[in-house]
């Protein structure tokens, strides 16, 4: 049962990856995209994976794929003009796809996994009584804690260059002065 | 039926060539060439997730968490470099970006 809702979680996968990158329209990309990250998060469930898979919708769904549909929505990108030549890239495109393709694949296939072999780590992610959430919360906050912060401190940096970069004044626009505001004579 | 280790790999080697084959495709969008680069990352987190399950080890979905943080900074900064670029030069063709070149 397991095994044919895999099939049919990355059938779809699959299916909407390719219309991500062969639709016309950006919008459509990007709604297949969200498609494509809410499958994946169905496969993490079944990886046990919770925690990530909750991330995966609130981050990737709730911010990046709205991120990329506001883009869209704001550039006013003409969409006929865009696919002039698609055609010219299709052969060297589908060359290289094709090539890598069969490399990772005999590579995967032919890898000795000794999947049942030892846990590494003493974590068992399957317990009973600490769930997925709990047991990440515990490696992370001790001992991955300044690779933590670290990663906070891209998402600032990412944040200000962000808001520094499409800052732009114009002339014209009304603001507010504080300082002749309160200096202001009252009549 | 417990799933094989090796569909999964299969399935992120799959939105893997997809993604690579999306930024040859799409020489003319940059936003989908965006798009093809979160797949890219997209497969790299199952990889890790499917192995963190097989393996009992639970860092592979911790460098995930690092994986998304890093790709969510870079698709806004990726995302802020395009406006500017469109506000500029009125397009987002991929040819139209020379303005480096010597």
């Amino acid at each position: 049962m397991t095994i044919f809702l895999f099939f049919i979680v990355s059938t779809v996968i699959v299916v909407s990856s390719l219309l991500v990158i062969l639709s016309k329209n950006p919008i459509h990309s990007v709604l297949f995209l969200i498609l494509v990250f809410f499958n994946t998060a169905i496969l993490f469930i079944f990886l046990n994976a919770e925690f990530l898979s909750m991330i995966l919708l609130i981050v990737y769904i709730g911010a990046v794929a709205v991120l990329f549909l506001f883009v869209i929505m704001m550039l006013d990108i003409n969409v006929a003009k865009l696919r002039k030549s698609f055609l010219n890239y299709l052969p060297l495109a589908s060359l290289i796809g094709f090539i890598i393709f069969l490399e990772l694949f005999y590579v995967v296939s032919q890898s000795k996994l000794d999947i049942a072999g030892e846990a590494s780590v003493s974590l068992n992610i399957g317990d009973k009584f600490l769930n997925n959430t709990k047991i990440i919360g515990n490696i992370l906050y001790t001992d991955y804690f300044l690779l933590f912060q670290l990663s906070g401190i891209i998402l600032l940096v990412a944040m200000i260059g962000a808001i520094l970069l499409t800052l732009r004044k114009r002339s014209g626009a009304k603001k507010q002065n504080i300082h002749d505001q309160i200096l202001r004579k009252n009549k | 039926m417990e799933i094989p280790v090796l569909y999964y790999l299969y399935l992120s080697i799959i939105i893997f060539t997809i993604g690579l084959v999306g930024i040859f495709l799409n020489r003319k969008n940059l936003i989908v060439l965006l798009m093809s680069i979160e797949l890219i990352l997209l497969s790299a987190n199952i990889n890790f997730v499917s192995f963190s399950y097989f393996y009992q080890n639970i860092i592979g979905q911790i460098f995930v968490f690092f994986t998304l943080s890093v790709s969510a900074a870079e698709a806004a900064v990726g995302l802020a470099i395009i406006v500017i670029f469109f506000r500029k030069k009125d397009s987002i063709h991929v040819d139209d970006i020379n303005v480096l070149k010597g």
